[in-house]
């Protein structure tokens, strides 16, 4: 095989488009936990979002309406979290299970109806650009806007953490809902909103997967890219920056295997199959082995319920 | 979790079923245990077509969907048996050891096994289609309109039904191409869009201009005609999801079969036997040929598909040797069916290893 650069950024490219989905609903995840709430409805809101996508898209012809739409459908469902978490203060593990298993069943239900339609077409940005600069042109240019968001994500995500006010209140509640209460915060509603931010981010995860990477509709087509998108929040240490790393490590060797099988490197494929689920858990393991690091960065009082009597 | 809830599901639905077969007069019921849900867009939801053609054709029928391939799925076929059903397709590989089992106990309940081996009791017939006579279409086309001579190809699980496929799709492939290479890329899945489409992409990168799938989504032909290559549809007609690249598809075709079994079971005429129909019978259907397939080829299928239809032609018809060179079936003889039921090796001319 010939390895020339255009070759590599092809992979580079199609690696940042596997990505794309996890890193989505990792920042949204990301905020939700540094609320202090733990979400595991991920694949749920996820498939919620795909399907609402997918459906407004073929009902209503408007990509707009069906992009926006997703994030609403997952701002709808994680609101069901958020009342049952923190308004009847129930177990924030066993409402999330529920959750997903409530949005994939509810998901297969309305997508009844949209099997074995074919998508339209996803617009892409930069298309002419595509062949000015050998190895970065496929990597920059022509792709879907939600790609470009979603590797600006990240770098927003960290600076509203580390610089902004209301970044800062939902660590303090993340960290310490009394003393956040005390300073005369509304802890609930700040959960609240950190909840629905992180369902709008799953929803456009599951629409960037049924409209824009495999635009179609089949039942559990999120194929478990959830749990590993919460994996990566737990091993990034709730570092939106090494969510990024993680999800191109994770992407990267799920592409780069199948090269591998192509090629014909003789190595069991079951063992390059599992590889990519191995060495991102490693690779985020030895990047975020500093202990004072994680004691300072985990939310302090992540899947614990905040009571107020009053 | 998910399990327990599809149990709790299905055990509340079977007790519906119950209740309402109670109250009606005994007609003829068929019901169908299916691995996937029906939205699936592939294996199961081909299934399910054919159980409304079923219906269409006046029957009652019932059907129970994700049934997992263990202890669940005796359950289920022991009440779907229990509450009035006649006879019962039970439609994936994993189920032939639960048919068996749950047909002993009733003797006077027909039971339909796809795709599997074991008829223990009378009551247990078999069925499957040659879905490899399609994919010998599929080689005969690829073979002649590649350009790089590579063929991508994304499998799933590495079982004789897969391995018989790539073989008949590359020795047809051969036929017309000598110089043809099939590259496998192997999934580990029936279907996960997103996957397929990453080893398809793959495979593209590679250089592969035609991408052949046994896997069931439809992302492949969609990467296919995003990247402007060629590429076939897997059990349904996939060609309104790439309408440039699918050049056709192999459907999969159960009506007519679920419909003459069913009447049969009415008419009291319904026997065992083991069934593997292909193309000759209408079980495997090629769909409509893409207008891109030029006029030579499109004369070379049309034969091929007669052939293969009237039995004149097999697709596994000797000389074949597998990677090694070692002779497979001698010139002039054809594989028979026990040969092809338990195929697991590549023949000469696949890269790779089938993994362990």
């Amino acid at each position: 095989m010939i390895i020339d650069v255009n070759f590599v950024g092809l992979i580079i490219a199609s690696i940042m488009a596997s990505a794309v989905p996890l890193i989505l609903a990792s920042c949204g995840e990301l905020i939700t936990e540094r609320s202090g709430v733990l979400n595991l409805g991920v694949e749920g809101m996820m498939i919620i979002g795909a399907i609402s996508g997918f459906a407004l898209m073929t009902v209503t012809g408007s990509l707009i309406i069906a992009v926006f739409g997703a994030m609403l459908a997952g701002v709808l469902i994680s609101t069901i979290f958020a009342f049952l978490t923190q308004t009847l203060i129930t177990n924030h593990v066993a409402t999330g299970l529920a959750l997903t298993i409530f949005g994939i069943g509810i998901s297969a239900m309305i997508g009844k109806n949209f099997v074995g339609i074919p998508g339209k077409e996803f617009p892409v940005i930069f298309e002419g650009l595509k062949d000015t600069i050998p190895l970065l042109s496929p990597i920059l240019f022509g792709h879907s806007i939600v790609f470009y968001f979603a590797f600006v994500l990240p770098f927003i995500t960290s600076y509203f953490l580390k610089k902004t006010k209301i970044g800062l209140i939902v660590r303090a509640v993340g960290d310490s809902p009394e003393s956040a209460s005390n300073q005369g915060i509304n802890v609930k509603l700040v959960r609240y909103a950190c909840i629905l931010y992180g369902g709008a981010m799953c929803g456009l995860a599951g629409a960037y997967l049924s409209m824009i990477y495999t635009p179609q509709w089949i039942e559990n087509m999120t194929g478990g890219r959830g749990w590993i998108a919460l994996a990566l929040v737990v091993f990034s240490t709730w570092n939106p920056i090494k969510i990024l790393i993680g999800a191109m490590i994770f992407g990267g060797l799920t592409i780069i295997q199948f090269h591998m099988q192509a090629i014909g490197v003789r190595i069991p494929v079951q063992f390059l199959t599992a590889l990519p689920y191995i060495v991102t858990i490693i690779v985020l393991v030895v990047i975020s082995r500093d202990s004072r690091k994680i004691r300072l960065s985990t939310p302090s009082s992540l899947g614990k319920s905040f009571y107020k009597d009053n | 979790m998910h399990k327990l809830f599809i149990r709790s599901f299905v055990s509340s639905l079977v007790f519906l079923f119950t209740l309402t077969v109670a109250a009606v007069a005994k007609d003829v019921k068929a019901a169908f245990v299916y691995i996937g849900p029906t939205g699936d867009h592939g294996w199961t939801y081909q299934h399910d077509v054919g159980r409304k053609a079923v219906e269409a054709a006046g029957f009652k029928t019932t059907y129970v969907e994700g049934v997992p391939e263990s202890a669940d799925a005796e359950r289920v076929l022991r009440q779907l048996a229990n509450s009035g059903h006649d006879v019962i397709f039970t439609t994936s590989f994993g189920y032939m050891n639960p048919t068996n089992k749950v047909a002993k106990e009733f003797p006077n309940v027909k039971f339909e096994h796809a795709t599997g081996y074991k008829r223990e009791h009378p009551n247990v017939a078999t069925y499957a289609a040659r879905f490899y006579e399609g994919r010998a279409i599929l080689g005969t086309i690829a073979g002649s309109m590649t350009k790089s001579n590579v063929i991508g190809y994304v499998a799933s699980f590495p079982i004789p039904e897969v391995i018989r496929g790539i073989n008949s799709f590359t020795l047809a492939a051969q036929k017309v191409n000598p110089n043809i290479k099939t590259k496998i890329v192997w999934a580990f899945t029936w279907y996960d869009p997103g996957k397929e489409a990453e080893a398809a992409k793959a495979l593209i990168d590679q250089g592969a201009d035609i991408i052949a799938q046994h896997t069931d989504s439809t992302a492949i032909v969609q990467i296919a005609e995003k990247a402007g290559v060629y590429a076939f549809g897997q059990a349904s007609d996939m060609d309104k999801f790439a309408p440039k690249a699918v050049l056709t598809s192999v459907e999969n075709n159960w009506g007519p079969y679920y419909v003459e079994r069913v009447k049969a079971v009415a008419n009291g005429t319904w026997n065992q036997k083991d069934t593997w129909h292909g193309i000759g019978d209408g079980m495997v259907v090629i769909s409509d040929l893409d207008s891109a397939i030029p006029s030579n080829v499109r004369s070379k299928v049309k034969k091929l598909q007669a052939d293969l239809a009237s039995g004149k032609v097999h697709a596994f018809t000797g000389p074949i040797y597998d990677q090694k060179g070692n002779l497979m079936v001698a010139e002039g003889k054809t594989a028979d069916d026990g040969m092809l039921a338990g195929m697991m090796t590549y023949v000469k001319g696949v890269e790779g290893d089938i993994p362990k």
